[in-house]
């Protein structure tokens, strides 16, 4: 009970510091930043609904992303409608998508899925690289100046920034009902032995392609709202691989398969990100992803539960010993 | 007859595929452990025969040995450092320990060498050849046929010698294996060795014909997936004939498609093998 409500009154906190940031800082520098943040934390948030919670590591969300992307700009380009009226499509694409990959890898267990993400996403990538109507290698652009309203361009950045933060409160939301819910105990019997959790009747299949399909739907409205600020989209920027990479990197780091270690993984790289940024000189050079590289790396040798992991053992030395669920989570 | 030269050229860089995916399928089906770095590996190859050529003018008998040799400490170095440890882990930690290697090698490559695409100067292996009205690079001709041979080789150790019968032990039971007095710990390591050295050799082999740069890693490592998934998991025969096969697809897709298509070709088949045969064309259920 009394941890509890220790932990609503941490969201609660979190959540009135991220609604009074801009008007605390209010430059445009500090806005652009936070909104960094809560798209990436959005993401990685909605990545672990599938590779946290359900354990089926994806490293092709880019696809998602990419569609969430590309469909507001389309339906611009062909019909003049406003990008925003793209983002229902590009759920619906990426929902097609997620049950293409997933009705044949989760047949079985083990890397299937891994690699056929990678795989589909890169085909995909590649195939829109080379199709005119998609802008090809050069991309598509929204309106340079709105028409109105629903065009949702703004001068200052303040009004995304609710925005994204809007939606990481939808996906945070969320992923806590999945938690109590009977899919997320579902989800979280078949990471640990998806033989014992077949056995005991779990309806195996059926879970991972529905967490595949929220998870899903999630990133695809995060890259719709990612096209309609930007107002611009190319292959690399909206089905790179670094796009994936981002997420798996954000949620791992925090904690995958945690409530708040998307959260706590944005809030460590995306500051940190920008500060080797500015000091190694832009995104140019090949240094952040060779930190990227190496902090996975690190992560999944010696934390592989995430910093949040961490924080928890730490915090475990000075309390009364617990039952660990640190063995439990590696006996798995 | 050009068709046949397209045909010819196919089978040779096939055969260099099935060298370098035979390595992936062994660890794959010894410790059912994807190395999502092995394509980042071939990559290795490639810059180490550029550095030998590069610094000491080596020549291909140089340059091939050196390259396998680099890369079989890089498996080992590996293996000791991260995967020992990972395979203990949960699984989210296993795909991304390999999966953070691919993008440290990758862009650490690309810090050093650039992004540029190089290719090596002309080394002894050069000309070509006219057979039976078809000409074939005479590089083209020995890389794919060293591989080819190599890969043979690969599939004798495995079942004619003693360490090769130890290692495939553990690769089906480790559990016996080790009543039995072997060290899986030891076979695991040799595995690593054999599939990060034969990596070396067919980057080395392709680095005589092609032109390279870092992010080639990417292109091979998916690759040497398809390759694997068609010819079933574990298995160097299977990696053999799938990967001619898939240097056939890939040079008849190019002729016929023109060359963006190449890679497009191959991953679409790929994704339509998941689809219908998940445990790969070959393999068992």
């Amino acid at each position: 009970m009394r941890n509890a409500s220790r932990a609503a009154f941490g969201w609660l906190a979190l959540a009135a510091g991220a609604i009074v940031y801009p008007l605390v800082l209010p430059g445009a520098f500090y806005i652009d930043v936070g909104t960094t943040l809560l798209l990436a934390a959005a993401t990685a948030a909605a990545w672990n609904i599938i590779g946290g919670y359900a354990g089926q590591v994806s490293v092709g969300h880019a696809m998602f992303f990419g569609a969430g992307a590309y469909l507001p700009l389309l339906v611009y380009k062909l019909w003049q409608w406003p990008p925003i009226a793209g983002l229902p499509f590009g759920i619906v694409v990426s929902l097609v998508l997620a049950v293409l990959v997933g009705m044949p890898t989760f047949r079985l267990q083990g890397h299937y899925f891994s690699m056929a993400t990678i795989a589909v996403a890169e085909l995909i990538r590649l195939v829109v690289a080379t199709a005119e109507p998609l802008g090809a290698a050069i991309g598509l652009q929204g309106p340079a100046v709105g028409r109105g309203v629903w065009d949702l361009t703004f001068r200052s950045g303040l009004p995304y920034y609710y925005l994204f933060l809007a939606l990481l409160a939808m996906v945070l939301a969320t992923s806590w009902w999945l938690q109590r819910s009977r899919l997320g105990f579902y989800l979280r019997s078949l990471r640990a032995s998806e033989r014992a959790a077949r056995s005991l009747g779990v309806p195996v299949r059926r879970c991972k392609l529905l967490a595949l399909m929220l998870s899903a739907a999630f990133t695809s409205a995060a890259g719709s709202l990612y096209a309609v600020k930007t107002g611009f989209v190319d292959p690399e920027s909206g089905l790179g691989i670094l796009v994936s990479v981002q997420m798996i990197i954000v949620a791992a780091l925090g904690g995958a398969g945690t409530l708040f270690g998307p959260v706590l993984g944005a809030l460590i790289l995306i500051p940190l990100q920008t500060l080797t940024n500015t000091y190694f000189g832009g995104e140019g050079s090949g240094l952040t992803y060779i930190l990227y590289g190496g902090a996975i790396l690190l992560i999944a040798r010696f934390e592989p539960g995430g910093l949040l992991d961490l924080v928890y053992r730490a915090r475990g030395l000075f309390a009364k010993p617990a039952p660990s669920s640190e063995q439990s989570r590696h006996a798995a | 007859m050009i068709l046949l030269q397209v045909i010819v050229g196919g089978l040779l860089l096939g055969a260099i595929y099935a060298l370098f995916s035979s390595g992936l399928t062994l660890i794959w089906g010894m410790m059912n452990f994807i190395n999502f770095a092995h394509g980042e590996f071939v990559m290795l190859g490639m810059y180490a025969a550029f550095v030998m050529v590069l610094w000491f003018h080596a020549g291909p008998l140089a340059f091939i040995p050196v390259a396998a040799l680099a890369l079989v400490a890089v498996g080992l170095l590996v293996y000791f450092g991260v995967i020992r440890s990972v395979m203990r882990g949960p699984m989210l930690a296993q795909i991304l320990s390999t999966f953070g290697l691919a993008l440290l090698l990758r862009y650490l490559a690309f810090w050093i060498f650039s992004a540029n695409f190089v290719s090596l100067p002309p080394t002894a292996l050069r000309g070509t050849l006219r057979i039976g009205g078809i000409l074939i690079d005479v590089p083209q001709l020995v890389g794919g046929t060293t591989a080819a041979a190599l890969t043979i080789a690969m599939h004798l150790f495995l079942t004619r010698t003693r360490a090769g019968s130890q290692l495939l032990a553990v690769a089906e039971d480790r559990a016996a294996a080790m009543l039995m007095g072997i060290r899986p710990d030891r076979m695991q390591a040799l595995a690593w060795a054999i599939a990060a050295g034969s990596a070396g050799i067919a980057g080395a082999l392709i680095a005589i014909t092609y032109p390279f740069s870092p992010s080639i890693g990417e292109v091979f490592g998916l690759t040497a997936f398809v390759v694997v998934t068609f010819g079933g998991f574990g298995s160097v025969p299977g990696a053999l004939i799938a990967g001619l096969l898939i240097g056939l697809i890939q040079a008849l897709s190019a002729f016929y498609l023109g060359p963006i298509y190449k890679d497009i070709a191959v991953y679409a088949l790929f994704i339509a093998v998941l689809w219908v045969r998940p445990q790969g064309l070959m393999g068992k259920a």
